[in-house]
């Protein structure tokens, strides 16, 4: 145990670091099942981007249909599980839900959503059988929320999928980008798992190239995919995290908000570096996950700088009580200028109302965004992006190239792990219409009006 | 404070929440605390010859987190020897001689065993009895109970026997089990009756464990039907106790029972014509104290209404339950969605779609999307309203002016 690490003892830490939503007793759960009022056209429904038929999986909840609710769930959103754990449901289904409206205090629709994924989860039931193979095949770079919706829909279609993954575990942000005490890693890699039961490959460690870069020794090119499959899907995120471009930014004890982060989920505690007064650059919902984490930790004292006010923060607003009642401080409008220390970090120069000054902190954490993967799109898989460095596609995900698909962070450049199931949802529709010609829908892809019913033609 | 005591067929009680013939009354001491809590009369489990249970007994109809919706119980008559309750009569009453205490009878078919077992239960001070013709289950499978009240000469005959030698005010406990409720009402007074109590248990099988294949209540992996009550059954008493306040040729006074668990349902049974209530179920669920608030809630309700007298209520609106063909036809009430109110959740459209008469439609509104109702094509029926989660979200307006009252009688008439 170096000295640079968390001073607190393992099982004050995992105390710490306990799930804030965690699972629902069956009596719990029927008990909040029960309370749904079984809206039609549900609010709820439109609000996930998944379109989930929330009443519907809850009804079965309360009719004692537990393994009926998650098919529902899985049926719009292979990643139920984990999206169970970490949407902002606060702003999504919860927001919408009309018990909001009534009594203010909505449907705990995340935590029932948990309540029925956990239980095939941890009973091994399987939903999905793969489909009747149709002799295609399908590569995925990138196994995050957008590779594995598709994966997982196109293996129940029939597909061959393989999906690639730089990284040693499949599950990208899923499992190594979420607030530890949101969800453990091990939810996203079970749901891997599940995806992988369907005859899902799942090639880790291995990073797309291009031509110019390809070695011998089993490098896989963007080419050999094209050439290998009947259509590639392009599930890659974002790259690294923004450089800050000013003075200090690479001395050791500065470390970026997503190494952090990912450092925490492996659990083993005292090899994460933490310093005793943190400053966090930022003001998202990763610099959420960092300070709060920080704190979780034993940081003693934890501080989120941002340059412009609070009302600006992209963090949701939920998000930012966390960090209050974490004890975070935070200092608005105040603009990082220089990462002082000679050999280690010992302060940070800021500027505040014109003002210059000084803030000691012996580690910061930057939470400043991630770069697009420009290179990448424009050299190896040769994609048109917009201005903004996205990956341009049309209503089906078809990138400018008509065999390769996008989706999730690198399409619509950052968003939640729902967002890209969703779009991974309607790339297998995209990709199924292009290779056999026929329509596909699945649940929750498109959101429709219910139909008006005739009315009854006779006076009464 | 208005006055809540009662003269019920002579029967005296300081308030008109009895307890009702059932286990809360099983013997003395139960009954004493019951009195302490409030309770102004108790009907005592149905003496008799002392039977032999089985175990287990009752079953309970569930909605959500609601439980006990209804119940229903294959319990018999008390299975106590008759003398042991005999005393506690005799010594409950001598404590409390301001609460009614009412003994509730039932023995075999024959004169000599009624005669004896009345006179026997006479001497012990009690106020009344109830003769038990309504007993569904176990007992009517020997000639009893509800074997007795479902045949109108049976009911006139044994309450004559009953009446040739009591002293006291004798009410003839009615089963619903039976087409027409009426005609055994008829009987009851026919037979000398001094009032009638409804309505006792109604024929049940709770449901079936998906499970075991058993239904319940579980007897061995047997069950057998039981008399059903609690909440779900209000409606069919409240039915009833109309249909014979309402009748002209009946004209005795009526004890209402059947899911009555607050002074509201109390006092809805005293509107259409009942002079006391009993109650059970709900003191199964939750003891005794429940009668705190139905005397304390009788009370504000009577006080904010005027009345001086919980028997200035009783009946009230009796005559506002007619035959349909009474009803005005030209009578119009459209549903109307009050936005400010709605929370948008659609179940008045859907029920109006797939249960009514398609009336609905959505606009968009204030940046929302709200159900709307087609008047043209609303009847009127309440569906939506019913449905609707948000008090005031949906209000029944009234569209037609008042002034061409006909009902189906009059038009086919004329």
């Amino acid at each position: 145990m170096s000295a640079y690490c968390s001073p607190l003892d393992i099982r004050q830490i995992e105390q710490n670091f306990a799930e804030i939503n965690p699972a629902m007793s069956a009596p719990e759960a029927l008990q909040e099942a029960n309370r749904c009022l079984y809206c039609f056209d549900a609010p709820c429904t439109r609000a996930c981007p998944t379109h989930i038929d929330v009443p519907a999986f809850i009804k079965k909840i309360a009719s004692g249909n537990v393994t009926g609710a998650a098919r529902v769930i899985f049926d719009a959103n292979p990643i139920g599980a984990s999206c169970a754990r970490v949407c902002p449901v606060e702003v999504l289904c919860e927001g919408a839900c009309v018990e909001k409206t009534l009594v203010k205090k909505p449907i705990e629709i995340g935590r029932l959503q948990r309540y029925a994924t956990d239980h095939v989860m941890s009973n091994g039931t399987r939903i999905y059988e793969p489909g009747p193979r149709n002799g295609r095949s399908v590569a995925i770079i990138g196994s995050g929320p957008a590779g594995l919706s598709c994966a997982s829909y196109l293996a129940r279609t029939g597909y061959s999928v393989t999906v690639f993954e730089r990284k040693e575990k499949a599950g990208g942000l899923d499992t190594y980008g979420m607030a530890e005490y949101k969800m453990p890693q091990s939810v996203s890699l079970s749901e891997v798992e599940h995806i992988a039961a369907m005859g899902v490959e799942f090639r880790l460690g291995v990073e797309i190239c291009s031509d110019a870069e390809a070695r011998s020794d089993g490098t896989v090119t963007f080419s050999d995919l094209m050439a290998e499959y009947d259509a590639v899907f392009l599930a890659t995120g974002l790259g690294a995290t923004n450089r800050l471009n000013i003075p200090g930014e690479d001395l050791p004890n500065v470390i970026d908000a997503l190494k952090f982060i990912e450092t925490i989920k492996t659990r083993d505690w005292h090899a994460v570096p933490l310093g005793r007064n943190v400053v966090v650059i930022g003001a998202g919902n990763t610099a959420i996950d960092a300070v709060t984490q920080a704190k979780r930790l034993g940081a003693e004292k934890v501080t989120l700088v941002y340059r412009r006010t609070e009302m600006d923060a992209p963090a949701y607003d939920y998000e930012m009580e966390l960090a209050r009642k974490d004890g975070v401080e935070f200092m608005w409008e105040t603009t990082p200028i220089e990462i002082l220390g000679d050999g280690a970090v010992s302060g940070i120069r800021v500027r505040q109302a014109g003002r210059e000054f000084e803030v000691g902190c012996d580690q910061v954490i930057k939470a400043i965004g991630q770069q697009k993967m420009y290179s990448f799109f424009s050299d190896v898989a040769r994609v048109e992006t917009d201005e903004k460095g996205r990956v341009v596609v049309a209503e089906n995900m078809q990138t400018s190239d008509p065999k390769v698909f996008a989706g999730g962070d690198c399409v619509n450049g950052g968003a939640e792990a729902v967002d890209a199931s969703q779009m991974g949802k309607l790339a297998a529709m995209g990709i199924h219409e292009m290779l056999s010609g026929e329509k596909i829908e699945f649940a929750g892809a498109i959101l429709r009006d219910p139909p008006k019913a005739p009315v009854d033609p006779n006076p009464h | 404070m208005a006055d809540l005591s009662i003269n019920f067929a002579g029967i005296k009680s300081p308030n008109p929440f009895w307890l009702a013939s059932a286990p809360p009354t099983n013997m003395g001491s139960m009954i004493e605390r019951a009195f302490d809590a409030g309770w102004g009369g108790a009907v005592w489990k149905t003496l008799g010859e002392p039977i032999t249970n089985v175990s287990s007994r009752l079953a309970g109809l569930d909605q959500g987190p609601l439980r006990l919706l209804g119940l229903n119980n294959i319990e018999l008559i008390t299975d106590r020897p008759l003398e042991v309750n005999l005393r506690e009569v005799y010594e409950c009453k001598k404590k409390y001689p301001n609460n009614a205490v009412i003994v509730s009878l039932m023995v075999e078919s024959k004169r000599e065993a009624w005669h004896e077992i009345v006179k026997r239960s006479q001497d012990t001070g009690c106020d009344a009895f109830e003769l038990n013709f309504g007993c569904p289950h176990g007992m009517s499978e020997r000639g009893m109970g509800s074997a007795m009240g479902q045949v109108p000469e049976y009911t006139c005959m044994v309450t004559e026997w009953v009446k040739e030698v009591s002293e006291l005010p004798v009410i003839v406990k009615l089963t619903p089990n039976v087409a027409h409720i009426v005609p055994p009402g008829r009987a009851a007074q026919k037979g000398g009756a001094d009032a009638v109590s409804l309505i006792n248990t109604i024929n049940s099988v709770m449901g079936v464990d998906v499970d075991t294949f058993i239904p319940y209540p579980n007897v061995n992996g047997m069950a057998a039907h039981g008399g059903y009550c609690g909440t779900a059954v209000k409606p069919i008493a409240l039915n009833m106790v109309s249909e014979l306040a309402r009748d002209e040729e009946f004209n005795i006074p009526i004890s209402g029972i059947g899911g009555i668990n607050t002074w509201r349902d109390a006092v809805e049974f005293m509107l259409l014509g009942a002079g006391s209530v009993q109650v059970c179920t709900a003191v199964m669920h939750y003891g005794y104290r429940i009668v705190e608030d139905m005397i304390d809630g009788l009370n504000t309700y009577l006080d904010s209404k005027g009345y001086a007298s919980v028997n200035d209520i009783v009946g009230l609106s009796a005559n506002r339950v007619t035959d349909w063909g009474n009803l005005d036809l030209n009578y119009v009430v459209k549903a109307h969605v009050n936005e400010e109110h709605c929370v948008r959740c659609n179940l008045c459209y859907v029920a109006c779609e797939d249960g009514a008469h398609q009336s609905f439609e959505f606009v968009e509104s204030n940046g929302h999307r709200y159900p709307r109702v087609i008047e043209a094509e609303c009847v009127g029926c309440n569906l939506c309203a019913l449905v609707c989660p948000s008090p005031g979200a949906i209000t029944m307006e009234r569209r037609d002016d008042g002034s061409n009252p006909q009902t189906w009688r009059e038009r086919t008439a004329s």
